[in-house]
């Protein structure tokens, strides 16, 4: 039996083709699901035309997670407010505390964690849904029915993400400022006016404010297209269907903290 | 669901959600950032602008007049040219003082506008004259340990 | 059926032939699933494609409905030939047909009304109340009026499978396709179903195309029966040719026997090698 440093040559040969299969693999899947947003882009017409398809979905993937995202928004402020008084106080500089809550919240908390909740939240289902929507034929029978399934079902789909993402990241800043505010000033007794004045000198409505909306807005896309394509590419089958649930979960939490990191990188360049 | 109750929730959280990106952009956000058609540009040449950052505020006599938008170093006077933005309701004099101060000891540094007694007002892309360097705490206290050394130095 | 209206049936047209498939073969990647079937369905007909799982009958359904294009020979459809038609085309055409899936394939989000309303909501402009009465006028021709307000989730699956049947004929098409309508369906359903497809297509002169392995029901019902094994078609005939039928295959599937010219045995390795009673391996 040939070897090569102890490795059974069969062995080898065998681990050097898994790895070239499953690159080709993931690249094939790129080129795929590139195409594939690219096919929502054009038939997007319809869910625009007929809006009432895209409020549907709006309901279920942005009110829906209201609830998760308002009270994480909630904690995470208050967990702000007490840490960051910590944090603050030994420098003597509380009265900037409103400024640490509200800047990190604006400019990264806000945007990422709803986008990691909204994926969990509304990608999962969605991802589920059309799985299984494909896996007893439903997708088939609408083809069947002369309805184009990417118009009917996928666009709108799209866009409600598209459109529910920045207002769920606003709620969730929103939400954890008034948490960060109620610790803060309400329970350890921060300056009130040192809190709100230091944070609205400091925070800017185009720096700050908008490039968190940009953000999310770019987080909805990325998050609605993963769970879209990989509901749309499941296998068939309940394996299938659940695999491709978990990917959705991995894949666009990967995909947030890795945009966030670019985009990051592209907004505050050179400001600091 | 009823098709009614649903668009009824789906208005409530758009409605919702604008109005928490109101609320930031109002009461957490300062929408007073001069914007470019309100405003009008000069620069100001400093020997040392300590830490100076683009967006710190202009401020005169404590009021936010402005803000810093570019700070560059020109290499040919070897001198730190700072642009302001400053809004177009506030004219200052021709002879203005542009200072870099600190805000409390460790505080952000802005600059502190002082107006002078000239009739003729600063245009744009007009170029403040006067102005003081960012004092430097290093200089400082180096400054103040050199006198007390000379003054306890053995005669 | 006081339900359907003679004028709800299709004008009669001077060709009286709807499908036409001439020597098509398709393969799924390098894997040749059908190679060179020829099928001709008239209006007003039962066809049934027969075959043992696997062989490519609910391909065949695909090819005809456009979901696929074969890979050699054409597919035609009311004179058009569906391989190549571009996808307006192809939704132009498909309006033409119903088809039902294995089991069913309902929207479950949505109600039994609003699954048989979705294409006519969908390609037509109709008010609402209009809408109402064609549906109503399609479930209760599969006999489940009263199951309008009902989710899919709560039918049974023979129910699932009219209220499917009662969706595909929605739009009065020409052609339904049926696949394995038969399948999991307990005796009373089945019965149920096969009387359906019969009726519908004699009462709305429509042509159905059923895909099925249940011989006994079929034969029922069917006009003309074609045999597809291993991509090719077999036997063809009407129902009493079929029953009495001397091909062996046939005559295997119809009377169900364990083995014959499909072997009970997949091929393996001779099963003394198998169970190593050679010796030569210890």
């Amino acid at each position: 039996m040939l070897t090569i440093c102890g490795w059974e040559a069969s062995v080898l040969k065998q681990a050097i083709e898994n790895l070239g299969n499953r690159t080709i693999e993931g690249v094939w899947r790129i080129g795929y699901a590139t195409r594939f947003v690219l096919a929502i882009l054009l038939h997007s017409g319809t869910a625009f035309r007929r809006f009432g398809l895209t409020i549907r979905e709006i309901y279920f993937s942005g009110v829906l997670s209201l609830i998760i995202i308002l009270v994480s928004g909630l904690f995470v402020g208050m967990v702000l407010g007490l840490q960051g008084y910590e944090t603050l106080q030994t420098y003597g500089s509380e009265s900037a505390l409103g400024v640490l809550v509200a800047m990190s919240l604006v400019r990264e908390l806000g945007p990422v964690v709803a986008a990691l909740l909204f994926a969990s939240r509304a990608g999962s289902a969605i991802t589920a849904e059309i799985g299984l929507m494909k896996a007893t034929e439903q997708l088939s029978a609408m083809e069947m029915m002369a309805v184009d399934p990417m118009a009917r079902v996928v666009a709108p789909r799209f866009w409600a993400g598209v459109i529910s993402m920045p207002l769920l990241a606003a709620l969730f800043s929103a939400m954890g400022i008034l948490g960060g505010y109620l610790v803060g000033v309400q329970l350890i007794g921060v300056d009130e006016g040192s809190f709100w004045s230091q944070m609205q000198s400091a925070v800017d409505f185009e720096q700050d404010i908008l490039n968190g909306v940009i953000k999310s807005v770019v987080f909805g896309i990325a998050i609605t297209a993963i769970a879209l394509f990989e509901g749309y590419d499941a296998p068939p089958t309940a394996e299938g269907v659940s695999g491709a649930t978990t990917r959705t979960v991995v894949m666009s939490s990967l995909a947030v903290l890795a945009l966030d990191f670019v985009l990051t990188a592209f907004m505050f360049r050179g400001l600091n | 669901m009823n098709k009614t109750v649903l668009d009824l929730w789906v208005g409530l959280f758009v409605i919702a959600g604008i109005a928490a990106l109101l609320f930031l952009t109002l009461k957490v956000g300062s929408m007073n950032t001069v914007n470019v058609s309100n405003s009008y540009e000069v620069v100001a040449r400093f020997e040392n602008i300590g830490g100076l950052k683009p967006r710190a505020p202009v401020k005169s006599a404590g009021v936010v007049v402005g803000r810093v938008t570019d700070v560059k170093f020109d290499n040919e006077l070897y001198e730190a040219a700072v642009t302001l933005r400053l809004d177009k309701r506030y004219a200052f004099p021709k002879d203005t003082t542009a200072a870099i101060m600190t805000s409390g000891l460790l505080g952000e540094q802005y600059i502190g506008l002082e107006a002078g007694g000239d009739s003729v007002k600063l245009k744009d892309k007009d170029q403040i004259v006067l102005t003081q360097d960012a004092v430097v705490l290093e200089n400082l206290i180096g400054h103040f340990l050199y006198g007390k050394a000379q003054e306890g130095a053995p005669q | 059926m006081p339900a359907l209206e003679p004028q709800l049936r299709p004008a009669a047209v001077h060709n009286d032939t709807l499908v036409e498939i001439a020597d098509v073969a398709f393969k799924y990647g390098d894997r040749p699933v059908l190679k060179g079937i020829n099928l001709t369905a008239r209006r007003g007909q039962v066809i049934a494609i027969m075959g043992s799982s696997g062989c490519g009958k609910t391909t065949l359904l695909r090819l005809i409905g456009g979901q696929i294009k074969p890979s050699q020979g054409t597919v035609r459809v009311a004179g058009e030939s569906v391989g190549d038609l571009d996808q307006a085309g192809l939704y132009r055409l498909r309006r033409k047909m119903g088809m039902l899936f294995q089991f069913g394939a309902l929207f479950t989000d949505i109600s039994v009304f609003d699954n048989v309303a979705y294409q006519l909501r969908e390609h037509t402009d109709l008010p609402e109340n209009a809408i109402r009465d064609l549906v109503l006028l399609k479930l209760h021709a599969v006999g489940l009026r009263g199951a309008a307000q009902m989710m899919p989730s709560e039918l049974s699956g023979g129910m699932a499978r009219r209220v499917a049947l009662a969706r595909a004929i929605a739009l009065d098409p020409q052609l339904v396709m049926y696949d394995e309508p038969f399948a999991g369906l307990d005796p009373i359903s089945l019965g149920i179903t096969g009387n359906l497809i019969r009726r519908l297509t004699d009462t709305l002169g429509l042509t159905s195309l059923v895909v099925t392995h249940d011989v006994q029901e079929s034969l029922k019902i069917v006009d003309y029966v074609y045999f597809v094994s291993e991509g090719v078609i077999v036997a063809q005939g009407t129902a009493d040719e079929i029953r009495n039928s001397g091909l062996p295959y046939v005559h295997q599937f119809v009377h169900g026997e364990a083995d014959g010219p499909v072997p009970f045995h997949y091929p393996a390795a001779a099963y003394a090698d198998d169970l190593r009673l050679g010796g030569q391996r210890a």
